[in-house]
This record gives C-alpha cells, sequence and structure tokens, in this order.
C-alpha cells in the first residue's frame, strides 16, 4: 500500500485538492456559496486538529473550542494592533498568531491534563473548557464581554494590493492554509512521533515497553492539536472580524466531535468529510428548518449505532470493490435499498417538522407547510400518513436491509479473491 | 562479566496486607538463559512487573547491569536495556505486523518523538524491522492488522517486539502458554535463535521447554526462590522435588 502511494506520487492527490480548491469558486461564485467554502476551510483545519487527538491518539477531548476558540481571540487583539500601530505584518501571516496562541495554551493546559489518559483525560478537558467559557465572561478586557472582539482585516499590510476586503480574497486565504495545514497534519500521521501517536491508542501499556513514555506521546500530540485549532480559531476570525466568548464554550466543542465522528476518525479524510458536511447542514439547513440541530443530532446517533467508522468509513469500505471493478454488483441492491431509504427519511422529516410546528410554533396555529404542501399539523389523516410512511419504512428496511448487506459481502468476497490473486 | 546483567536484593511486594513476594534474592549472569518456574500463584507474573516496572515495589532493589533500576518508569527501563514481553498477548492490534516492530525499533535507532521527519524517509528501521520479521517468520504478514493473526503468530510477534529495540536482557513471560506441541517447538527454536548472545529471563510452565532451554532455573514458591541451580541440581532438588515437580496436582495441571 505505502510503496504503490509513494511511487504513485505523494503529491498527485494535494496538486488534485488544489486545483479543486481554486477552481470552486468559479463554479460556485455567489456570496453565500462564498461563505459556506470559507467556513468549510476553517472546520477542516478544526475537525482534522481535533482527530489528532481523538482518532490518532485515542484521546477524547470535550474541550477542543478553548484552544480554536483562543486562537480566534489572539489573531483578534493582533489584528486590532497591527492596525493601530500600522506594523509592516501582512495579513496572510496573521493565523500564525492564533496557531502560537493555541499551542501556548496547549502546552499549558496539556502539561496538566495529558498527565491522564481515558475518561479522566476527557474529565479534565471538560473542566478546563468551563473553565476558560467561565473566564470569558468575568475577564471583560480580553474577551471584549457580550460584544466580543471586532476587528477588522483590510487594515493591515497590502501586498500587490490586496486588500483581504472581498470575500473572494478571504477564500483564497482561508484555503491556502487550510490546503497547508491539511498536508502538515497528514505529513504529522507519517512521522515517527505520529506512528507511536496510533501505537499508544492501541495499547498505551505496551508503548510504555517499548521505550515510549505514553505522556510524553499524549502531551506532545496535544500540543501540535492546539497549535493547528489555534490557526482554524484565527481565520474564523479574519472571516467574521469578530470573535466572541461563545467560540471557546460548550458548543464548539461538542461539534467538532460530531463533525470528527460523523465524519470518521479512522481515516485522515474522515473529518474533511465530515466538516464539509456539517458545515453545509448547519447553513443550508438552518435556513429551511428550526429543528435543525435536531437531524445533526439524528445523525450522530445514527452514525454511531449503525456506522461506527464514519460516513468515510461507509466510503473507504468500497474501496476493494472499486479496485476489482465488482462495484456494479451492489448497485442494484442499493438502488433496492432507495425504497426504505426515502420512505423512512421522508416520513422522518415529516414528523420531526410537525412535532416542531406543534410544539414550537404552537402561536402560529396548527396550519403549516413541508415544501410548499400545505397540512393540517393536528389533522389524524397527517399522522397516520407519518405513522404508515415510517412503518412502511422500517417493515422494507428489514426485506432489503439484509439483502443489500449480502451483496456487498458478497461482491467484497469476490473483490478480495481477485486482488489476492495474481 | 564483572556485574549480573540482573540483580534482585530482598525483593518485597505487597498488595495491601498481602503479601506476595517475600524477599527475593536473585542473581541472573550476563549472557545466561535463567528459566523461573513455580506453581501457579507463586508470584512469578508479579516479579516480571517489578523489574520491568510495571508495579512498584514495596522494599528492596532491582539492579540492571549493576545499577539500580528500582522506581523507574518501564520506558526508563526499556531505554536501559531491558525488554519484557507478556503473558497475555499484548500488542498494537490496528497497526499492521510491520509497523508493531517498527514502534519497538524506534526508540533504540535516536527517533524519539520527532515529528518533523517522516518515518516511510527512516532507513535504518525499516531495514532492522523487515530483519526482525525475518527473524520471527512474519515477513509475509507484514502489511495483515496484528489483530487478525493466528494465535501462535501473535505470539511470534509479541516476542518480535520485546527483541526488536535490541534489549541485551529480554524477560519472557509464559511464550509458549496455549502452543501446540509443534508450535510450542517452533517457538523454543525461536526464541533460541533471536536471544543468542543475550541474557534471557523466561517464566515457563512447560518443562520440557525449561529444561531444554535454560542455563540455570530458579523455583519460585510463595513468593520466595527456594532454590537455584542447573537444570539437573533443580531435578536432583529433595525440596524443589517436595513444593513442586512432585506434586502430582501442579504437573497434570501444567503438563
Amino acid at each position: 500500500m505505502s510503496a504503490v502511494i509513494q511511487r504513485g506520487g505523494v503529491l498527485t492527490p494535494w496538486l488534485v485538492a488544489a486545483a479543486v480548491v481554486i477552481v470552486l469558486p468559479y463554479i460556485f461564485s455567489s456570496g453565500s456559496s462564498l461563505t459556506m467554502m470559507s467556513l468549510m476551510g476553517f472546520a477542516i483545519v478544526f475537525a482534522l486538529s481535533y482527530n489528532m487527538l481523538l482518532g490518532q491518539t485515542g484521546m477524547l477531548s470535550f474541550g477542543h473550542a478553548v484552544y480554536y476558540g483562543l486562537g480566534g481571540f489572539m489573531t483578534a487583539h493582533a489584528l486590532n494592533v497591527i492596525g493601530a500601530g500600522k506594523w509592516p505584518i501582512p495579513l496572510p501571516l496573521l493565523p500564525l498568531v492564533g496557531g502560537l496562541a493555541g499551542l501556548s495554551f496547549a502546552i499549558l493546559f496539556g502539561w496538566v491534563s495529558t498527565k491522564r489518559a481515558g475518561t479522566a483525560f476527557s474529565m479534565i478537558s471538560l473542566g478546563i473548557g468551563e473553565l476558560v467559557a467561565a473566564c470569558s465572561l468575568i475577564l471583560r478586557g480580553f474577551f471584549g464581554g457580550e460584544g466580543g472582539i471586532s476587528t477588522s482585516r483590510t487594515s493591515t499590510l497590502r501586498l500587490f494590493g490586496i486588500n483581504f476586503g472581498p470575500q473572494i480574497q478571504v477564500y483564497y486565504l482561508i484555503a491556502a492554509w487550510c490546503l497547508l495545514c491539511m498536508a502538515a497534519m497528514y505529513a504529522f500521521t507519517r512521522t515517527p512521533l505520529g506512528r507511536m501517536c496510533n501505537a499508544v491508542r492501541d495499547n498505551p501499556e505496551r508503548a510504555e515497553f517499548v521505550g515510549y513514555s505514553t505522556q510524553m506521546v499524549r502531551f506532545i500530540a496535544f500540543c501540535v492539536s492546539g497549535f493547528f485549532a489555534g490557526v482554524a480559531g484565527g481565520l474564523a476570525a479574519i472571516h467574521y472580524e469578530i470573535v466572541t466568548a461563545s467560540v471557546v464554550g460548550a458548543g464548539p466543542s461538542g461539534s467538532v466531535l460530531l463533525m470528527a465522528y460523523i465524519g470518521g476518525i479512522s481515516f485522515f479524510i474522515g473529518p474533511v468529510i465530515g466538516a464539509v458536511l456539517m458545515t453545509a447542514l448547519q447553513i443550508s439547513l438552518s435556513d429551511y428548518t428550526g429543528a435543525w440541530m435536531l437531524y445533526v443530532g439524528l445523525m450522530f446517533v445514527l452514525v454511531v449505532m449503525f456506522a461506527p467508522a464514519g460516513l468515510g468509513g461507509l466510503l473507504l469500505m468500497h474501496r476493494p470493490l472499486l479496485a476489482a471493478g465488482t462495484w456494479r454488483r451492489v448497485l442494484p441492491a442499493y438502488a433496492l435499498a432507495l425504497v426504505p431509504a426515502s420512505l423512512l427519511f421522508v416520513g422522518g422529516v415529516l414528523l420531526v417538522e410537525t412535532s416542531h410546528h406543534l410544539l414550537v410554533k404552537a402561536s402560529e396555529g396548527s396550519a403549516m407547510r413541508v415544501l410548499w404542501i400545505p397540512y393540517d399539523a393536528k389533522s389524524p389523516a397527517a399522522w397516520a400518513g407519518i405513522l404508515a410512511l415510517l412503518g412502511a419504512g422500517l417493515l422494507a428496511l428489514k426485506h432489503i436491509g439484509p439483502k443489500v448487506a449480502d451483496a456487498f459481502h458478497g461482491a467484497r468476497l469476490e473483490a478480495t479473491s481477485k486482488l489476492s490473486a495474481p | 562479566m564483572s556485574a549480573a546483567a540482573l540483580q534482585l536484593v530482598d525483593l518485597h511486594k505487597r498488595f495491601g496486607v498481602t503479601p506476595i513476594i517475600r524477599g527475593v534474592n536473585l542473581d541472573v549472569k550476563q549472557g545466561e538463559r535463567h528459566a523461573i518456574i513455580g506453581p501457579n500463584g507463586a508470584g512469578k507474573s508479579t516479579l516480571f512487573h517489578l523489574v520491568s516496572g510495571r508495579f512498584p515495589v514495596t522494599s528492596g532493589q532491582v539492579l540492571l547491569k549493576g545499577e539500580s533500576i528500582t522506581g523507574l518508569a518501564p520506558f526508563q527501563i526499556n531505554r536501559r536495556g531491558l525488554a519484557r514481553s507478556f503473558q497475555v498477548t499484548n500488542i498494537f492490534p490496528r497497526l499492521s505486523v510491520f509497523e508493531n516492530i517498527r514502534c519497538g525499533v524506534l526508540w533504540s535507532l535516536g527517533y524519539r518523538y520527532a515529528f518533523w521527519r517522516l518515518v516511510e524517509r527512516a532507513r535504518d528501521a525499516r531495514e532492522r524491522t523487515n530483519f526482525i520479521l525475518e527473524q520471527i517468520n512474519l515477513t509475509a504478514r507484514r502489511d495483515v492488522p496484528a489483530g487478525v493473526l493466528s494465535y501462535a503468530e501473535q505470539r511470534a510477534l509479541e516476542i518480535g517486539i520485546t527483541i526488536a529495540g535490541g534489549a541485551d536482557v529480554i524477560m519472557l513471560d509464559e511464550p509458549t502458554a496455549g502452543m501446540s506441541r509443534s508450535e510450542t517447538e517452533h517457538a523454543v527454536a525461536l526464541i533460541k535463535r533471536v536471544t543468542e548472545g543475550k541474557t534471557l529471563i523466561i517464566v515457563e510452565h512447560d518443562m520440557s521447554v525449561v529444561f531444554g532451554l535454560a542455563d540455570r532455573i530458579s523455583v519460585l514458591v510463595y513468593g520466595q526462590v527456594i532454590a537455584t541451580d542447573t537444570p539437573p541440581g533443580i531435578r536432583a532438588n529433595a525440596a524443589v522435588q517436595e513444593a513442586y515437580l512432585g506434586a502430582p496436582a501442579a504437573q497434570a495441571e501444567h503438563g
């Protein structure tokens, strides 16, 4: 595997990624899609930095937004100082301030929290998260109180006449940093320390008996992860031009966990998928429904229960099928699976939306619409329809589900026998 | 040949009020193959844990090549040249066989906590890993996740990880436990091959393995060494026969 990658060119996937990133704004040129892609950029960096802990070193942190948020605050303060003093520092270097801030606080807090592994580490990370969130409301000078810290990205030294006013320029700044950080974090997984992180995740006891202090491995991984989280926070500060106290809180700490897990923590690409998907859902769903958080939560539960390797894991599962050409065999079964999937999806959405309307928007009366179809949220017919959809979906899943699994396993068996034969 | 490779001086270990190791004195000479035998519950594994730093000692001294390693952490003891295997297979299940061995190699070649160089470029680590894989006959399985290896293969990998760092004092905790006759023969040949020129301390229940492999044998009974001698000497020792070899229950259980 590794030999193939080496010979096939390590650079190819990165060149493709760079080309995609450059071309994307020409395809999705509207202001809102540029914003969304910018958000995806730093979400990817944040999620990957989180997975350095969770997926690679086996450390479940509940307070990773501390380093993201403090990186953001430091970047905003640095921008203000630079702007006021007319220092000759160009904007593209500013995320580095965020990174160094993240690194510094990771050294400080990590020195304490990485003394323990497992549940104790998680609890300490939660405590530190709460501590910093509490401080953010007390230290108004640094965190700016409820209004947060505002800044302006256009007041720094201009290079080549680029002032980073237009969103497209910010997009390219974020994209460049995102690619750089992705490459650096990928390279990290292939260093001696990166491999020992995996060893510590798999079996900390044995790692101690091959000469490695698991505490030191955890500590360094934590610091590196804090650095990249800080860079992500710096990019966010540059994008929004404001940082508020909520970024260090439990909200972002939880959502980065969801991103990484839904995407898949066992694969480098997993958190990237999770970050892109979650950002897209967050922005597009919140336009359509007030219950979007519920959908994200449901998706998380479904992934944890039925696809613990994440969506990335589901995709990568098909790699041998693609390599051996047996993927066509699963297509009919997958097409069949669309039946229960769409029944359950439509039924589920109607259930959530109707309940949401009755419970949250009760004052607006029971008349509502989903996709321009008006109906009465209290009518027995509507509820009968929802239950029928869900029931039919479950019934269909019971019949079709095993067939889909059989088709996949058959195709994979054939693929492995094909691939192992010369 | 001045200092002993490993020296235990009046070693004690209590769990709460329960004494498990009750004053063990033991000298293991440089380059010898030393077996520790004894009935179940005698404290053999505990003794290994004390020497390798997994458990803190209650009192007494552990000297490695004349220097005290009492109270050091496992990784510090490992860096001083003592490596051990485990009775229950203790590998990195999700890493490939190759990476399992390489994890054992990295520190000894000076890679430490490096995150500024790529591990694939580490040619000496790769060559050493391939050499170990060759020695433990797992070259053909190098890219398989260690968790899916057969039991005997995992035991071989366990030994491979232990010797990978080039430690000159090797401690193996029941390396042939649960193996068939032919697997045991392979394992013994492997142990002889990879510990050539090193000091070996082995806990083993299989008497044919012990008497075929060891230069000297120590008998541990209820937390104390009751005899240390050559295999013929141990066979002839009346106290040992009474306490251990002569006990029909122990024979039946481990034979």
